[in-house]
């Protein structure tokens, strides 16, 4: 059984393709089939980071106007058994892809993969509404600020008029010794007025400019607690009773230490 | 220091609880967005139903479009939610 998981937040810069890029990675480590679709035509992102940019030489739009068979447009990822790339065109807009080409291509991947990743632009417009075509379920991706919440509520209520009722929260970018000095939402805060389930919550962690630097996702390192927070997300996804990364372990131990040191805690 | 102080008089407010507060009024907005003509439409017949057996405080009559979870509580569905202050019920509706 195939499943197509759309990666959407409406608002831009929330981590939609890091997101992408770390689950799709993460359910490949646990032996799944997976493939990401980038579908931000014009912006092309997924490919840098995971670090697969210079092996692209068919891209998605060459797939649906039948320029060249699927097979050759799928970028396999050396490092990580099972893990493909369908990269979006550069040179394109939006407009070369309609919801029905999706849909098709979805169809077509669903036959090989166990998952099927559509990385969403930001948006509502024409792209979202290709994304989202062929989708079973959702991940909407937001970060404890008022704008993204305020696009994710808009978001969710566009899936449910699409008829994606089957939608998951990520919540992103979270500093807990912010939410703890109440500057910054918490996660009940958020869920309450979203009122959505939460599939789950990834820190503020530097790691993950570090790894875009290397073209590494996350997710592979052991030491990010950012990897750690969507391993556990790889494995929810996969139906797994994983408990939430609990984020205020930063008052335990490691926080004491760091700042017996005077490290900055962050 | 001066921080801690005016929170001890509780004069000053979390910032998250100012952005909590900003975003369930932007959220209301953005949610009745089915239009409003829709909703005043559906507001007009509501107190005309009501009317014929309770006398109801039509100006703090508010009626919005929300989210909430289901009855099962397995899933999130749209609700319409309607508050109606009553000033007085009439004595046919007894």
């Amino acid at each position: 059984m195939s499943e197509v998981i759309v990666i959407t937040s409406g608002k831009g810069g929330v981590g939609k393709t890091t997101t992408t890029a770390n689950i799709g990675t993460g359910l490949a480590l646990q032996g799944k089939k997976v493939v990401l679709i980038d579908t931000d035509i014009g912006l092309r992102n997924l490919d840098v980071v995971m670090g697969l940019e210079n092996r692209i030489v068919y891209d998605l739009v060459d797939v649906i106007e039948g320029n060249c068979r699927l097979k050759q447009a799928l970028i396999k990822d050396k490092r990580f058994e099972g893990l493909h790339l369908v990269p979006a065109a550069q040179t394109r807009d939006k407009s070369a892809v309609n919801p029905e080409g999706m849909i098709s291509l979805c169809e077509e991947l669903r036959k090989e993969f166990d998952y099927i990743l559509v990385d969403c632009p930001a948006g509502i417009e024409q792209g979202f509404k290709n994304a989202i075509a062929g989708a079973d379920r959702a991940i909407v991706v937001t970060t404890p600020e008022v704008s993204a919440v305020r696009d994710a509520d808009r978001i969710i209520g566009l899936l449910e008029a699409n008829d994606l009722r089957d939608q998951r929260l990520l919540i992103n970018r979270v500093r807990p010794d912010m939410v703890k000095r109440g500057d910054m939402m918490s996660i009940d805060d958020i869920i309450d007025i979203l009122a959505i389930d939460l599939i789950g919550v990834v820190p503020d962690d530097e790691k993950i400019i570090i790894s875009t630097n290397k073209g590494e996702p996350a997710v592979t390192d052991n030491k990010s607690l950012a990897g750690e927070a969507y391993r556990g997300i790889a494995r929810r996804i996969m139906g797994e009773d994983v408990p939430i990364l609990n984020l205020q372990e930063e008052d335990g131990l490691m926080f004491k230490i760091k700042r017996f040191f005077g490290i900055k805690v962050n | 220091m001066l921080l801690d102080l005016s929170k001890l008089f509780g004069r000053s407010k979390n910032s998250k609880d100012l952005a909590k507060e900003r975003l369930k009024l932007v959220l209301i907005h953005d949610r009745a967005n089915v239009s409003p003509q829709f909703l005043e439409m559906v507001k007009g017949e509501i107190i005309k139903v009501i009317s014929n057996y309770m006398d109801v405080d039509e100006d703090s009559l508010d009626i919005q479009m929300t989210r909430t979870r289901s009855e099962e509580g397995d899933r999130i569905v749209p609700a319409l939610v309607a508050n109606i202050p009553i000033k007085s019920v009439k004595n046919s509706g007894k």
